[in-house]
Order: C-alpha cells, then structure tokens, then sequence
C-alpha cells in the first residue's frame, strides 16, 4: 500500500507528468483549431474560387485581390486585425472570449484564399473534352460539375491540399499571439516557468504525431482514389 | 423525313469566318463522310450540329425538331428554347476522337450514368442494354474495368457504346480513330460498319479515304469553309469534278 502512494506521490509531483498534461489539455484546443479550421476553409475556398473564376470581371478581381492580399501579408498579421480591428476600425469592444472565434475566422479566411487557388489549378486542369461530353451526353451544368468535374478535381487537388493542411497544423502555433490558449501557448508558458526546453520538445514531439497521423490520414485518402487515373 | 437537316450554315470565330454557307441534308440510315484538308472546319460543322457552338446563320432541324432557323428582324440565327434544345439532344450522339471518357466512372457507369440520371430511366433496364451494347462491342469482360486500364481502341468502341445507349436517331464522329495506333483503327472500322448494316444513320469526319468509300452512302468534300463537291462514293471519290477535290485525294495518294 505504502509503495503505491510513493508512486501516485511520485507521478502527481513530476514536473514532466505536469507538463504533460497541460499540453495534453491545450492540445484540444490546437486540434479544434485545426478542424474547424479545415471544416471552414475547405468549401469557403471552393466559393471564393468559384467568384474568382466568375465571368462577371469585377467580382473575379475583387477576388484576385483578396487572394492576393491573404497570401501576400503574414498570417499574424490578419490574426490581429481579425481580433483587433472590430475596436480599432468600429470601436466595438470585443472581450476575451473573442479569442478563439477570431483565431478561427482568421486562420480560415486565410486557408480558404490558398485553396481557391489550388482549387482553381485543379479545374482548370480537366481537359475540356470532359465538359464537351457532358455535354453532349445531356447533363446539365451543376451535373457536370458536381458528377464529372469535381471527383477530378478532388482527386488532382489532394496532394497540394495536404501539404497546405500539414503547414496548418503547424500555423495553429500562431494563435499564442493572441493569447489563445492552445498548446503552443501553454508550452511556452511552461518552459519560462521551469526555464526548461523541456516543454518545447514535448510539444514538438505532439505536433510531429499529429502531423503524422494527418499526413497518413490523406496518404490513406490519395489511395482510396488510386483506383483511375 | 430528314434525319439532320442544315441550310446555309455561317459560323464565324471572330473575323475568321470557319463555315461559309454550309447546306447538307441526311436521310434515315444514311452513312455520310466528311472529307477535307485540315483547317477546313469540319469538326467545327460537327460541334455546331451538337449544339457546342452555336452557328450565326442558317437553319438546322433534326426530324422536325427545329435548332435553329433565319427570323426576319435578326441579323443572327435564332435557337429553341433551352427545354426544346434539351429534347433535341437525345437524338444525336457524337464520338470524339480521344473518347473523352470520364476517368472515375468504369466503363459500365461511363454508358449508363446519363440515361440512368439525365434521362431517368430505370436503372435495370438500362443495366441490360448497357451489357448487350458492350457484349456486341466485345467487351463484356470490362463492364467492371476503369478507362485508364483499356487500350484506345477499346476506350473508343465504349465511348460508342456511350453515345448508342440513348438510341440516337443520328451519330456523329469526329476522326474517331485518329488518336489510334494503326492497328488499333480496324477495330473501330468494323463496328461502324456494323452500324452502317444495321442502317444506323451517322455522318463520319474521316481521313481514312478508303473506309469512307467502302462504307458511306453519300460523300461531302469538304475546303474552307464550303461544301466543294458533294455525292456518292463514285462520284466524289472514284471521279472527282472539282480541281480542289482532285488535288486533296492525289496528295493521299489516292
Ligand atoms: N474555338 C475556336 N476559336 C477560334 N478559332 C477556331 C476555334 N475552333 C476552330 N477554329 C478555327 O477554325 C478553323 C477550322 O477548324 P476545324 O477544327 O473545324 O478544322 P478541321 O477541318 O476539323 O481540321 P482538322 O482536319 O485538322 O481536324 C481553323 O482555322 C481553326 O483554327
Ligand atoms: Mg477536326
């Protein structure tokens, strides 16, 4: 009995233990970061592609110039504008619990400019004979697109949109510039309390699994679409 | 009645004006060839007939269907309604000279996914003639297979058999063996002339003289723009009138 307290003593006590844990809390918050951040992005991308590629000139430049703009400045910075601006800009006062929906809306409005792009690479890739027997064969046009194209586009878009997903588990990290609490936050808190690296790797070897476990995920979904090419 | 029938066809891309007073009539069963040196707007005919160009002047009429026709006060000719158009679209079929099959669908949904949902027909109906349309093509053992895993000429006899599946009234094709290795075009040849036996109405853009000869009831020569010279095999081929005629078939060697 007495060896068993010693050892919940022992673990309860551990620094390492300790750290362990709020990383492993904090971690939720990256992982939600990052999913709703991909739930968002993905068919906002899709949108914003599709007004990019409008016929209507004016829309497709208001577009070009939004892409253009989220891809040409930091992420960071958007962060603080996106958290920032409404007080700033309207004098509307935001309070704390503002944090998390600005990280998301930021991170997505972000993403989804980069998507559109790959997006628009991956429509503009499909031969247009796929369209002209489409065509011909009756489908109307969200047939064609929805039936025909986009399983294409899915397929041709997946490699660039893993690498850009793999990056977003990686920019989650940004979200500390806000004050946000996921687990490069609480990481960093930790290694100036301990001044240890010792948080700092933990949290690595967390975003390395992850990452890993993302990259399987769509390595696994690139061959389930191997079947044609 | 004429299965296809087109008056006075003008389709300009631009200035450059492709089709210049294009006249041409097929009749029920009639196997027509298109013959002309490059450039000289067939396909474009071909595209304008199924409706993927629209043309700037003249009529077209499938059975009594009409596409497209001159009205007084237009400068342009003026098309049917979308919803008549789409009914017009279930009677040609066209084949293109690289198949255009869709990648992710195998051969069986390639000929079935349009009847079964554009059309609406019954899945299993439609399931049945799909496999009597790949036996007779003989390919029965692909039903299941992706186009990736075919060869060109088996991807083409299925692009076929996707266009046959809604019972056109008339086919059109596009050199559709030109994107072949030459062994591979016989194969593609003797299904037509199958369809040609069964009175299968098809207008065909070839340069494959020999098989227009053999196979078709009616020959259309066709230079910039124009129909130079127009009749049967004998006639346009065997004794050529028109000195342009004349120097396409003796530069093939013909
Ligand atoms: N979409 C287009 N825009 C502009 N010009 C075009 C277009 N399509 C065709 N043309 C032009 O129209 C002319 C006729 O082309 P078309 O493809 O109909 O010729 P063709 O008789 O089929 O030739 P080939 O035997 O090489 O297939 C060519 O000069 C071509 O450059
Ligand atoms: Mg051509």
């Amino acid at each position: 009995m007495g060896y068993l307290q010693t050892l919940i003593d022992f673990y309860s006590n551990s620094t390492l233990l300790k750290t362990l844990r709020l990383l492993w809390e904090s971690f939720g918050v990256t992982v939600e970061i990052f999913f709703l951040t991909v739930i968002f992005s993905l068919p906002l991308g899709m949108g914003i592609c599709s007004l990019r590629m409008s016929k209507f000139k004016p829309i497709a430049w208001l577009m070009r110039i939004y892409i253009s703009i989220m891809r040409g400045t930091p992420l960071m910075l958007q962060l603080f504008v996106i958290y920032y601006g409404p007080y700033y800009i309207f004098g509307i006062y935001v309070s704390d619990s503002y944090r998390f929906p600005a990280v998301i809306i930021a991170f997505s409005l972000n993403y989804a400019a980069y998507f559109a792009e790959i997006y628009r690479a991956g429509i503009q890739s499909i031969p247009v004979g796929q369209y002209e027997a489409a065509d011909v064969l009756g489908y109307s046009r969200i047939q064609t697109f929805f039936k025909i194209i986009l399983p294409q586009v899915i397929k041709r878009t997946l490699p660039p949109v893993t690498n850009e997903v793999i990056t977003l588990t990686k920019d989650t990290s940004l979200a500390f510039a806000l004050g946000c609490a996921e687990m490069f936050t609480i990481a960093k808190r930790q290694a100036s309390g301990q001044t240890s690296m010792t948080p700092y790797i933990a949290a690595a070897v967390f975003y390395y699994i992850f990452n890993f476990v993302v990259a399987y995920s769509m390595g696994w979904l690139e061959k389930k679409l191997d079947y044609y090419r | 009645m004429a299965v296809f029938e087109v008056k006075h066809l003008g389709k300009s891309f631009g200035s450059l004006q492709v089709l210049k007073d294009i006249s041409l009539t097929v009749e029920h069963g009639q196997v027509v060839s298109i013959i002309g040196p490059s450039g000289s707007g067939k396909s474009t005919f071909l595209r304008c007939a199924t409706l993927l160009e629209q043309v700037n002047h003249g009529t077209m009429k499938y059975m009594d269907q009409v596409v497209c026709e001159e009205r007084s006060g237009f400068d342009h000719a003026v098309y049917a309604s979308n919803s008549a158009l789409k009914k017009v679209r279930t009677l040609f079929g066209l084949v293109f000279q690289n198949f255009n099959l869709f990648p992710h669908y195998s051969v069986l949904k390639n000929i079935m996914d349009a009847p079964v949902c554009v059309q609406k027909r019954k899945s299993k109906e439609v399931r049945e003639q799909a496999m009597a349309l790949l036996e007779r093509m003989g390919l029965a053992s692909k039903a299941k297979s992706y186009p990736c895993e075919l060869s060109g000429g088996q991807q083409q006899r299925v692009s076929i058999a996707r266009a046959l599946i809604s019972k056109p009234q008339i086919l059109f094709f596009d050199e559709p063996t030109s994107a072949l290795d030459p062994e591979l075009t016989g194969e593609i040849l003797k299904v037509i002339r199958d369809l040609a036996a069964q009175k299968m109405t098809m207008v065909i853009v070839t340069h494959e003289i020999d098989f227009a000869e053999a196979v078709s009831d009616h020959v259309v020569f066709m230079a910039d723009g124009y129909i130079v010279e127009q009749g049967t095999p004998a006639e346009v081929i065997g004794a050529p009138k028109n000195p342009r005629t004349q120097a396409f078939l003796r530069k093939l060697n013909h």
